[in-house]
């Protein structure tokens, strides 16, 4: 764990630095990729609806001595799906289970009716419709909408709309990965999933805007100086909030992880690895998408500006001018591959404080004499 | 906000770190101890986790309607029953339908089992009263009712009018809700409502309202209408739940631009027996969606008899409201006489407009229902399921301290302690609002409780490594407590918004298990930024103070060398001059 906190020493002293900007391209491949096996997935195997939102067949039993557990995994058994049981009263059962017709219902039935010992015909089996009208499903989807729109709105005037851009596309990353993975895994989707979802859109962006919030402090009064491109102070902002996304991934992980590997291991399929699943697999996007899709993204359409593209002359030409006079632009010391973007900083100072002002219009450096 | 002179003066509980913390102290023992008082020790938990009681319902046909026990009816019936059930806040009944006529209603364990077998087992019912008074959402002062006040408003029905002093007369803004018509268009007046017009269009106070149940009765009305608040909801589901056909009473509705407003209502002079059939039709010459009705023959002279008085009558009393289930779904002005059929226009989409056809054509509920069993039922989730649940989530928490503890060493425990006291609050307040909100816990909602404890860590966690970067300028413990504050508090308000924003959004638009779930969400958020503001910070700034950790000792996750901080060290434990903003 040390070497973590060593680590993060020599990343703010800028020893250390990945370059996520600079080999960005591949990180886009790599998602793309992802992202198109989770389409294709999606496209293939299509998402399994659970009950609340199909509909599905009910089977009621007389009174009977078969337990909960053990009706489950009959009914798991006559109908491949993951079925709901709940005791009815004092003891007879309940028993619902997803995407059923009625003759495949009353074949269950039967079926069900000879595991549990109970004589021929007394299972009542009947449609269910879904209980999740369609009503709270739409109003989900519109509920997504406007938050979509609003934090759109938000983005751009607390940041600004380049960024805005990036985080959704990180966020439309995310989901998709989510979601394909369900498909490809077969799970049902449950409410339980859908609000999974819900919670991994809120996480994404949360992620995103703390590296972004770093970024937009490195990048204040850019064009002040010639030291550094765009692109490289949106690598080393990655850099400087990189153990706070490690270790608050970490955390975050932990519990859902627990959730997923602990309790499925326990149980087998149901209800919370629905749900884990989801949370595990968004929040692990989530945090990659921030560093890997979100930034380099925004450093992506910030080169593009004019005053960028002049600024990366600058420093470019200055560069050249440092190297033709035989020495390097920076203090010396220049270490292992030398790109651009891991270019030890003379001075440590934080990420955040590379140019001029810090904070609330304190000077940067730190260091008091 | 003023740039801090000293870092320790700066606002954000620095001043008297102390105080700030008993202040939270004693307000989280007020929560645990109103937790015990009140009896309510734990969060009412969902039928996922719990069980609760389960309704079946069969539906009856009239005699000769036979047919009328079919799909389309059974879904707009689970429609109109899951709205009542789930009516009173976010108590997540689930309704369905099962088999060919019966409709089961789950409802949770913990919420009154009788009045919801009432609310789901009646049949509701539609009503045309005639208008006697509209008026703002909120409750009004004590002026006499029958002649408001005629200073122009916001909208009628705006949600900033928080009902203080703003009785109002509404600017006519019902005529933007729908007009009924025969075949003579009139072009709809222009709506004033949101406009600056200075003056309503109507200011003469409307004639004092005939009620027919004697002057006592209409004074009682008049007070309950003064006082009736349409902005909240348990007063909204109850303002014309129990009221009968022939007495005028109070009713809360909304306008056409989605605002409350509140009406007082005459006794029902045509009911949804009246209406013989009525649907949703696109307006070919208009092009707008329109709800036409026609009434049975008896209904036809009773609606031509009311239409007939009222359109003799001044704004806003030449109105009829179509009331159901005590809520009024419209309120079209009348113009002249009309007969067998009628239409009602405003601001229709084909959806609400097909469905006020349907549930005029059904008076509401299009089938009445009998309650046939009412059983408890046992959790949806098995009980091994929840046990495994919570073991394999305690056993992810324990590796989360563990590494909160290895990584960061003496910090975590202000890390611990800060998600403690998160847990402490969401916990007592979960319990608290279950019985004032109807909250209800369910798997998502702890699952979203789960992912909170990411974003709660993730504020300190950005705090800390602040810290550790002004430590590795070289500064000593107490400054870098100071100066990394501001920043890292922006950050975590950013970011911290994001999250509240789409928990409030979602709490706003969405209903039943999604609107528990953000209701969770936005509980989370908010505490996150509570305890980090008045909680971690102030703790942090008294630990500066410690020698074990102001030293730097190896063990206190605040050692400048094992920062890396750049010499030279500042090991004396002076205490440290502020720090100095001009440096040249």
């Amino acid at each position: 764990m040390s070497r973590l906190g060593n680590l993060g020493a020599r990343l703010y002293r800028g020893e250390v630095g990945y370059d996520f900007v600079g080999k960005r391209k591949l990180w886009y491949g790599i998602s793309i990729l992802i992202t198109i096996t989770a389409i294709v997935g999606l496209a293939v195997r299509g998402l399994n609806m659970g009950i609340e939102f199909k509909g599905g067949a009910v089977f009621t039993t007389p009174k009977t001595s078969v337990s909960v557990s053990q009706a489950q995994e009959y009914a798991q058994e006559a109908t491949g799906h993951p079925a709901i049981v709940q005791k009815l009263g004092n003891d007879t059962l309940r028993i619902q289970v997803s995407e059923l017709d009625t003759a495949q219902a009353n074949q269950v039935g039967k079926q069900l009716a000879e595991d549990m010992d109970i004589p021929a015909g007394k299972i009542n089996a009947e449609l269910v419709g879904p209980s999740w009208g369609a009503q709270i499903a739409n109003k989900a989807w519109t509920g997504l909408g406007v938050f979509m729109f609003l934090v759109v709105i938000y983005l751009a005037i607390a940041f600004e709309w380049r960024m805005a851009v990036a985080a959704l596309v990180a966020l439309i990353h995310d989901i998709t990965i989510t979601v394909g993975v369900y498909a490809l895994v077969g799970f049902e989707v449950t409410p339980g999933t859908v609000i999974g979802l819900l919670t991994i859109l809120g996480y994404s962006l949360y992620d995103t805007v703390v590296v972004f919030d770093s970024l937009k402090e490195g990048s204040k009064d850019i064009t002040k100086q010639t030291r550094w491109t765009y692109g490289e102070i949106a690598n080393r902002s990655i850099n400087s909030t990189l153990v706070r996304s490690i270790n608050t991934t970490v955390v975050a992980l932990l519990p859902v992880a627990g959730l997923l590997f602990i309790g499925g291991g326990f149980l087998g399929a149901g209800m919370l690895n629905d749900i884990s699943l989801s949370l595990f697999v968004g929040l692990a996007a989530g945090a990659y998408s921030s560093i890997f899709i979100a930034t380099p993204l925004v450093a992506d359409l910030k080169e593009r500006e004019p005053a960028m593209k002049a600024l990366k002359k600058r420093v470019l030409a200055k560069r050249e001018a440092a190297a033709a006079r035989g020495e390097s632009s920076e203090d010396g010391d220049l270490e292992h591959h030398g790109e651009p973007g891991d270019e030890p900083h003379g001075e440590a100072t934080a990420a955040g404080a590379v140019v001029g002002q810090r904070g609330r219009g304190r000077p940067s450096s730190g260091r008091r004499r | 906000m003023a740039a801090p002179k000293k870092g320790r003066k700066a606002p954000g509980g620095q001043g008297k770190p102390g105080r700030t913390l008993a202040l939270m102290l004693i307000v989280m023992a007020a929560l645990v101890g109103g937790m015990f008082w009140s009896g309510e020790t734990t969060p009412r938990l969902g039928i996922d986790l719990a069980g609760g009681t389960t309704i079946t319902l069969k539906a009856e046909a009239e005699p000769g309607k036979e047919s009328a026990v079919n799909e389309t009816n059974m879904n707009t019936a689970v429609g109109i029953i899951e709205r009542r059930v789930n009516g009173l806040g976010v108590s997540e009944a689930e309704v369905q339908t099962q088999g060919k006529e019966n409709i089961i209603v789950n409802i949770p364990k913990g919420t009154n089992s009788e009045q919801a077998q009432k609310q789901v087992g009646t049949t509701a019912r539609l009503y045309f009263r005639p208008v006697l008074n509209v008026l703002p959402a909120g409750p009004a002062t004590p002026e006499p009712s029958g002649s408001p006040s005629a200073s122009p408003s916001g909208e009628p029905g705006d949600k900033a009018t928080d009902g203080k002093d703003k009785a109002t007369a509404p600017s006519s803004s019902p005529t933007t809700q729908g007009r009924a018509l025969t075949e003579a268009l009139k072009a709809p007046s222009p709506s004033p409502s949101g406009a600056a017009s200075g003056q309503p269009e109507n200011a003469q106070s409307p004639a004092p309202a005939p009620t027919p149940s004697g002057a006592a009765a209409g004074s009682a009305l008049e007070k309950q209408f003064a006082a009736l608040n349409c902005l909240d909801p348990k007063a909204r589901a109850n303002a014309g739940k129990d009221a009968q056909p022939g007495q005028p009473t109070v009713a809360c509705g909304k306008n056409s631009i989605g605002g409350w407003e509140k009406y007082l209502l005459g006794p029902a002079e045509v009911d949804g027996r009246d209406v013989d059939d009525a649907k949703g039709v696109l307006d070919p010459q208009r092009g707008i969606w329109i709800v036409q009705m026609d009434f049975t023959s008896a209904g036809a002279k009773k609606f031509a008899k009311i239409t007939g008085k009222l359109s003799q009558q001044p704004s806003p009393m030449n109105q009829f409201a179509i009331v159901l289930d005590g809520e009024v779904v419209s309120a079209p002005q009348v113009n002249q006489t009309l007969s067998a059929n009628a239409e009602i226009s405003g601001s229709f989409d084909q959806q609400s407009a097909q469905d006020l056809g349907n549930i005029l054509s059904y008076g509401a509920l299009p089938l009445s229902f009998n309650v046939e069993t009412v059983t408890t039922v046992t959790p949806a989730l098995g009980g091994e399921q929840l046990k495994a649940g919570l073991i394999a989530g305690a056993i992810g928490l324990a590796l989360v301290v563990i590494y909160l503890v290895v990584y960061y060493r003496g910090l975590s425990v202000v890390a611990l302690l800060s998600l403690l006291v998160s847990g402490i609050l969401t916990y007592s307040l979960m319990s608290l609002l279950g019985p004032a909100i109807g909250f209800a816990l369910n798997l998502p909602a702890v699952c979203g409780a789960i992912v909170a404890i990411g974003i709660t860590a993730d504020s300190f966690i950005v705090y800390f490594e602040r810290i550790r970067d002004e430590i590795r300028e070289g500064r000593t413990l107490r400054p870098a407590v100071e100066r990394a504050w501001p920043r890292a508090r922006r950050t975590i308000l950013v970011s911290d918004f994001v999250s509240f924003l789409a928990a409030a959004v979602l709490f706003v638009v969405t209903v039943g298990k999604v609107q528990g779930f953000a209701f969770t969400l936005g509980l989370t958020t908010l505490l996150d930024v509570v305890v980090v503001f008045f909680f971690t910070k102030p703790l942090m700034t008294l630990l500066a103070r410690t020698k074990f950790f102001a030293s730097g000792h190896p063990w206190s996750g605040l050692d400048p060398k094992r920062l890396g901080a750049k010499p030279p060290l500042r090991r004396s434990r002076r205490v440290s001059a502020p720090v100095d903003p001009k440096e040249a």
